[in-house]
C-alpha cells in the first residue's frame, strides 16, 4: 500500500475515533445544562443526583475526547504537510480561534464542573457547566468551518510564487510547495455557503448522541427496576431533547443537501447514485450500486430528488456520466452512507414520537404494559443509532468530497507529506491500533461499570457538599 | 507593524506558557516512582488533577498558532519528525488517560499499571520535547523546498538527546516545587528533601548545554555575541534558580513556585532571542533556514489572528487564573477525586 492511502486510512481511522467522543460531551452538556437549571429551579435533590452522576460519566467521555484530539491536530503536518502549506492561511487561525476560545473555556472550566462540587456555591457551579457546555459547543463551531471552507472554498485565492493565479487554474505537478491559498475576506470564509448549514446539522447529530444516551440509561433502569425515580427523570430529559434533535436533524439535513445539490454536484450524484443528467430525479429508500452496468436498483420516489432540492420535479439534476471518472467519488460508499444517516434519522424521529406519547398518556414508567415495554427494550440500545449516524454522515460528507481535499483547488493525493514513507505510517497505523483498541474496550468497561454502579442514593449525595446546603437553608 | 515578529513571541509565549504550566505536572509524572503510598500517590495525582488538561491547552493552542502563522514551519517540523512526534502522541494518550481511569479500581495491579502509563508517558513526553527543541537550536538538514532532508536516527544526535535530558530535569525540579506547595506534613517534608539535588541535577545538564551551545552552534553563539544585553537575561536566570533554596529554607513555597516558572520563562525567552529571526535553521545550507519573515501567512491573515489573540487571551488569563484560585492551597483527597 502506498503513503497515500495509508494516510488516508490513519486519518480517517483516528477522526472517526475521536469523533465518538465529541458527540457525547456536546449532547450531555447540554443535557447537564437542563438538570442542573433544574435542580436551581426546584431545589428537588433528585436533579442534584442525576446532574452528578451524569457529571461523572461526561468526565469520561470528555477525557478520551481530549487525548483523542490532540492526535488529529498533529496529524495534519505530520501527514498531510503540502496541505497544511497550502491552507495554512485560511485553515490555521480557525484552529488557532479554536483553541483560545473553545478549548481553554471548556478545560478552565471542567476543573469546576468536575471538582467543585463543595468548593463554589451552586450558582457559580451553574455557570461553569453552562460554560463547559458553550466551550463544547464552540469547539465544533471553528472546525466545522475550517472543514466546510475546504468543501466548498470562499474568501480567498489561488497564489502561485506569492502573485495571484489566474482564475479558474488548474495546478501543476510542478506548483506543489509554490502555491497557497491566500484570504480576502475573514467573514466570508467563517461564512462560507456550507458552514452554518453543516455546523447546524453536526450540532443536532450531537444533540442527539446525547439525548440518546440518557434515554437508553433510563430505559435500562427501569427494565431492570432500579433506580426508579432517577430513571424516569432522566428518559424524560433524554425523550425532550431527542425529539427535538431528531425533528431538527431531517431539516438541518434538507437544508445542507440543497447545499450539497448546488456546490457540489458530484457528491450529490454519488449520494443518491444518480447517473443520467435530467429532470424528475429519483429519490431511494435503499438500494445498490451497479457501478459496472452504471444503474442503481433499487425502490425510489419519482422525482424525489428534484422535489427533495428545488421543489420542483422539473429540477435537473447532474449525473455521474456527466462527471469525468478521474473527479468521481467513490460511489457505493458515498450511496450507502447517506442512505443509513437518513435511515436513522426516520427511525430515531419515530422513536421520540412513541416516547414522548407514552410519557403524554403517562405511561413511560409501567413497564408492564406491553407498548411501553417493547418502547423500552428498544430504547436500550437505541445509543448506538446516533453514533452510527454520526460517522455515517461524516463519512458521506468526507467520501463524497473526493477526489478533492480542498475542492476545485487541491486533490487529496497532492496534500501528502513528502518526507514520510509508507514503513513509517504503517508503524504509527498499527501503535494507533493498538492503543486505541486497548482505550475503547477499558472506556466501553469502565462506562458499563459506572451505569452498573448507578448514582448515589439520594439522601447521601444530598448532604454532600456544604456550601450548597448552606443557601439550601438560606 | 512587524506582524511577523510579533506573531514569533506570540507563538513563543504560547510554548513557554506550555513549558511552565505542563512542565510541572509531566514532572510530577515523572517522580512519581518515588512515592510508594497508594494514598501518597493519589495526593500527587489530585495535585494536577483539576488542571492538567487546561495546560495541555497550551500546547494544542501553541500548534494551532504555529499552523495559522507560520504554515511551512509548522509542516516541515511535523513531517520531519514524523516518528518522534508520533511517540509523543502516544505519550500523552497514555497519560490523559492513565490520569482519567488509574483511581477507578481499586485493584492494586490495576493501578500499578496505570502508575507505569502515567511515568513513562510524563517522561518520555518530557524528554521528546527537549529533543526537538535541541534539533531546532542545532539545525537540521532543510532542502530547498524547505522540506526536511534528515533521517529519524539523524535526529538523535548527542546534543539533542543532552537537551532532552536537560529537560527532564528541568521538569522534575519545577513538579517537586509545585508538589512542595500543594502537599502537607510528611510527604511535603520528604518532597523537601527532593528540592536541592534536583536543583544541582538540573544546574549541572544546564551547564552542559550552555558549553556546548557556545562550543559548537555559532548561528546562537553570534547572536549573543552582537547581544551583550542577552547576559542579563543569563544572569538573571542565575539568580532566579539561587532564589528556589532559599525561599523553600523560608517555607515560602508559593514564591518558591514563582521562582522557578521565573526560570523556565528566562530560559525559553533565552532560546527565542538567540534563535530569532530563525524558526528552523538549516543546516548544512543556512540559506534554506525557515525564518519569521520567509515562513508567515500573509498580513491580513495575522491580523486577523492577532485581533483574535487580543479579545481571546485576556478573558482565557482571566479564568485560567481564576481556576487557580479556586483550587488554591493543600491537596485533599474527596469521593471526587482522581
Ligand atoms: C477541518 C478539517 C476536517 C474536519 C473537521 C474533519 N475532517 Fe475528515 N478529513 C480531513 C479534514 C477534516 C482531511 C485532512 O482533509 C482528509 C484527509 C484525507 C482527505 O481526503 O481529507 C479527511 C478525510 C476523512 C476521511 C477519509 C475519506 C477518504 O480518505 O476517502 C474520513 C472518513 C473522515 N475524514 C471523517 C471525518 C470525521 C468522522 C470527522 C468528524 C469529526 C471529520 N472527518 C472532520
Ligand atoms: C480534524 C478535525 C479535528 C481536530 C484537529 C480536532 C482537534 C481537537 C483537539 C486538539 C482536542 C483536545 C482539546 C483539549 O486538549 O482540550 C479536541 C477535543 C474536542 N473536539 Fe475535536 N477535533 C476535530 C474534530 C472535531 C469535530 C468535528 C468536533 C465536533 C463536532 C470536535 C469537538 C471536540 C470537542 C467537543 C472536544 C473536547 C473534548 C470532548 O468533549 O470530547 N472535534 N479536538
Ligand atoms: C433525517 C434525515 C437526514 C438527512 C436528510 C441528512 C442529510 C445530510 C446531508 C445531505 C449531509 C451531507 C452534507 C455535506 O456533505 O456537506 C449530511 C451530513 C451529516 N449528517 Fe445527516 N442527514 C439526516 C440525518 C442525520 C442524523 C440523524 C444524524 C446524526 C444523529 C446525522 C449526522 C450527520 C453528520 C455528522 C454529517 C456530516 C457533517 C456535515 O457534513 O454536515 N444526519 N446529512
Amino acid at each position: 500500500m502506498n503513503v497515500e492511502i495509508l494516510s488516508r486510512i490513519q486519518f480517517a481511522f483516528t477522526v472517526a475515533f475521536h469523533y465518538l467522543y465529541p458527540p457525547l460531551s456536546i449532547g450531555l452538556g447540554l443535557v447537564l445544562v437542563m438538570m442542573e437549571a433544574r435542580w436551581l429551579r426546584t431545589r428537588d435533590p433528585l436533579y442534584h443526583n442525576m446532574a452528578r452522576f451524569w457529571t461523572k460519566v461526561f468526565g469520561l467521555i470528555f477525557g478520551l475526547g481530549v487525548a483523542t484530539g490532540i492526535v488529529l491536530e498533529f496529524e495534519f503536518g505530520t501527514n498531510w504537510a503540502t496541505y497544511s502549506r497550502f491552507v495554512g492561511d485560511i485553515f490555521g487561525s480557525a484552529l488557532a480561534a479554536e483553541g483560545i476560545f473553545a478549548f481553554f473555556l471548556e478545560s478552565g472550566f471542567l476543573a469546576i464542573l468536575l471538582f467543585g462540587w463543595d468548593k463554589v456555591g451552586p450558582g457559580l457551579h451553574f455557570f461553569a457547566t453552562c460554560m463547559v457546555a458553550l466551550g463544547a459547543h464552540f469547539s465544533a463551531v471553528w472546525i466545522i468551518v475550517a472543514n466546510s471552507w475546504q468543501q466548498t472554498p470562499a474568501g480567498s485565492h489561488l497564489e502561485l510564487h506569492g502573485v495571484p493565479a489566474p482564475a479558474g487554474y488548474r495546478l501543476q505537478p510542478e506548483d506543489l510547495g509554490h502555491a497557497r491559498m491566500v484570504i480576502d475576506d475573514f467573514w466570508e470564509v467563517v461564512f462560507n455557503p456550507s458552514s452554518m448549514d453543516r455546523l447546524g446539522h453536526t450540532l443536532v447529530g450531537c444533540w442527539s448522541a446525547g439525548a440518546f444516551l440518557v434515554v437508553s440509561v433510563g430505559a435500562y433502569y427501569l427494565l431492570r427496576r432500579r433506580h426508579l425515580e432517577f430513571a424516569r427523570s432522566s428518559l424524560k430529559f433524554g425523550l425532550a431533547l431527542g425529539l427535538c434533535a431528531s425533528l431538527l436533524s431531517l431539516a438541518t439535513g434538507h437544508s445542507s443537501a440543497i447545499g450539497v445539490a448546488r456546490h457540489q454536484p458530484s457528491k450529490l450524484a454519488a449520494m443518491e447514485g444518480k447517473w443520467e443528467t435530467g429532470p424528475d430525479a429519483p429519490l431511494h429508500l435503499f438500494g445498490w450500486v451497479d457501478t459496472k452496468a452504471e444503474r442503481t436498483h433499487g425502490p425510489a420516489f419519482p422525482g424525489g430528488l428534484s422535489l427533495l432540492i428545488a421543489g420542483d420535479r422539473n429540477q435537473v439534476v447532474t449525473g455521474l456520466k456527466d462527471i469525468p471518472p478521474d473527479l468521481r467519488p467513490p460511489i457505493q460508499p458515498t450511496f450507502q452512507l447517506f442512505h443509513l444517516m437518513v435511515a436513522i434519522g426516520f427511525s430515531l424521529i419515530g422513536l421520540s414520537i412513541w416516547g414522548c406519547l407514552l410519557w403524554w398518556r403517562n405511561a413511560l414508567h409501567d413497564p408492564t404494559r406491553p407498548l411501553t415495554r417493547v418502547f423500552l427494550l428498544l430504547a436500550v440500545p437505541s445509543v448506538l443509532l446516533p453514533q452510527i449516524a454520526n460517522q455515517a454522515g461524516w463519512f458521506t460528507a468526507e467520501i463524497g468530497r473526493q477526489p478533492w481535499i480542498v475542492w476545485g483547488f487541491l486533490r487529496t493525493s497532492e496534500g501528502l507529506s513528502k518526507v514520510v514513507k509508507a514503513n513509517q505510517v504503517v508503524a504509527s497505523l498499527i501503535g494507533f491500533g493498538l492503543i486505541y483498541l486497548l482505550l475503547f474496550l477499558l472506556f466501553l468497561y469502565l462506562l458499563t461499570r459506572k451505569i452498573q454502579h448507578g448514582p448515589e442514593p439520594v439522601e447521601e449525595s444530598h448532604t454532600l457538599p456544604k456550601a450548597w446546603m448552606k443557601q439550601q437553608r438560606a | 507593524m512587524d506582524y511577523a515578529l510579533l506573531w514569533f513571541v506570540i507563538v513563543g509565549v504560547l510554548f513557554a506558557g506550555y513549558a511552565v504550566l505542563d512542565g510541572f505536572d509531566l514532572g510530577v509524572g515523572a517522580l512519581l516512582p518515588w512515592i510508594k503510598d497508594d494514598d501518597e500517590r493519589r495526593v500527587l495525582y489530585n495535585a494536577i488533577g483539576p488542571v492538567w488538561d487546561g495546560n495541555e491547552v497550551w500546547l494544542v493552542t501553541g500548534g494551532g498558532a504555529l499552523f495559522a502563522a507560520f504554515p511551512p514551519v509548522y509542516a516541515t517540523v511535523f513531517s520531519g519528525f514524523y516518528l518522534a512526534f508520533m511517540l509523543l502522541l502516544f505519550a500523552l494518550i497514555f497519560r490523559a488517560v492513565a490520569i482519567e481511569f488509574r483511581s477507578k479500581e481499586p485493584w492494586p495491579w490495576w493501578r500499578r499499571w496505570w502508575d507505569r502509563g502515567f511515568f513513562a508517558g510524563s517522561t518520555t513526553a518530557s524528554f521528546l520535547i527537549g529533543v526537538a527543541m535541541g534539533n531546532i537550536a542545532w539545525g537540521i538538514p532543510i532542502d530547498e523546498s524547505g522540506e526536511f532532508a534528515g533521517t529519524f536516527l539523524g535526529l538523535l544526535q548527542p546534543y539533542a538527546l543532552l537537551m532532552g535530558v536537560t529537560t527532564v530535569s528541568l521538569f522534575m525540579m519545577h513538579g517537586a516545587i509545585y508538589l512542595h506547595m500543594k502537599t502537607e506534613g510528611a510527604l511535603q517534608a520528604r518532597i523537601r528533601r527532593w528540592i536541592n539535588p534536583l536543583i544541582i541535577a538540573f544546574i549541572v545538564c544546564y551547564a552542559v548545554v550552555t558549553l556546548a551551545t557556545l562550543l559548537y552552534i555559532p548561528h546562537i553563539t553570534d547572536v549573543l555575541r552582537a547581544q551583550p544585553v542577552l547576559f542579563v537575561f543569563a544572569i538573571l536566570l542565575v539568580l532566579a534558580i539561587a532564589n528556589i533554596p532559599r525561599e523553600v529554607h523560608h517555607g515560602r513555597d508559593g514564591r518558591a513556585f514563582l521562582s522557578s516558572c521565573a526560570t523556565m520563562l528566562l530560559l525559553m525567552a533565552l532560546f527565542g532571542l538567540g534563535m530569532f529571526p530563525h524558526m528552523v535553521y538549516s543546516l548544512p545550507n543556512p540559506q534554506y533556514s525557515l525564518t519569521a519573515y520567509n515562513a508567515s501567512s500573509t498580513r491580513k491573515t495575522l491580523h486577523t489572528m492577532t485581533i483574535i489573540a487580543a479579545i481571546g487571551v485576556p478573558i482565557v488569563l482571566a479564568y485560567t487564573a481564576s481556576v487557580y484560585y479556586i483550587f488554591r492551597g493543600k491537596v485533599k483527597v474527596t469521593k471526587d477525586s482522581y
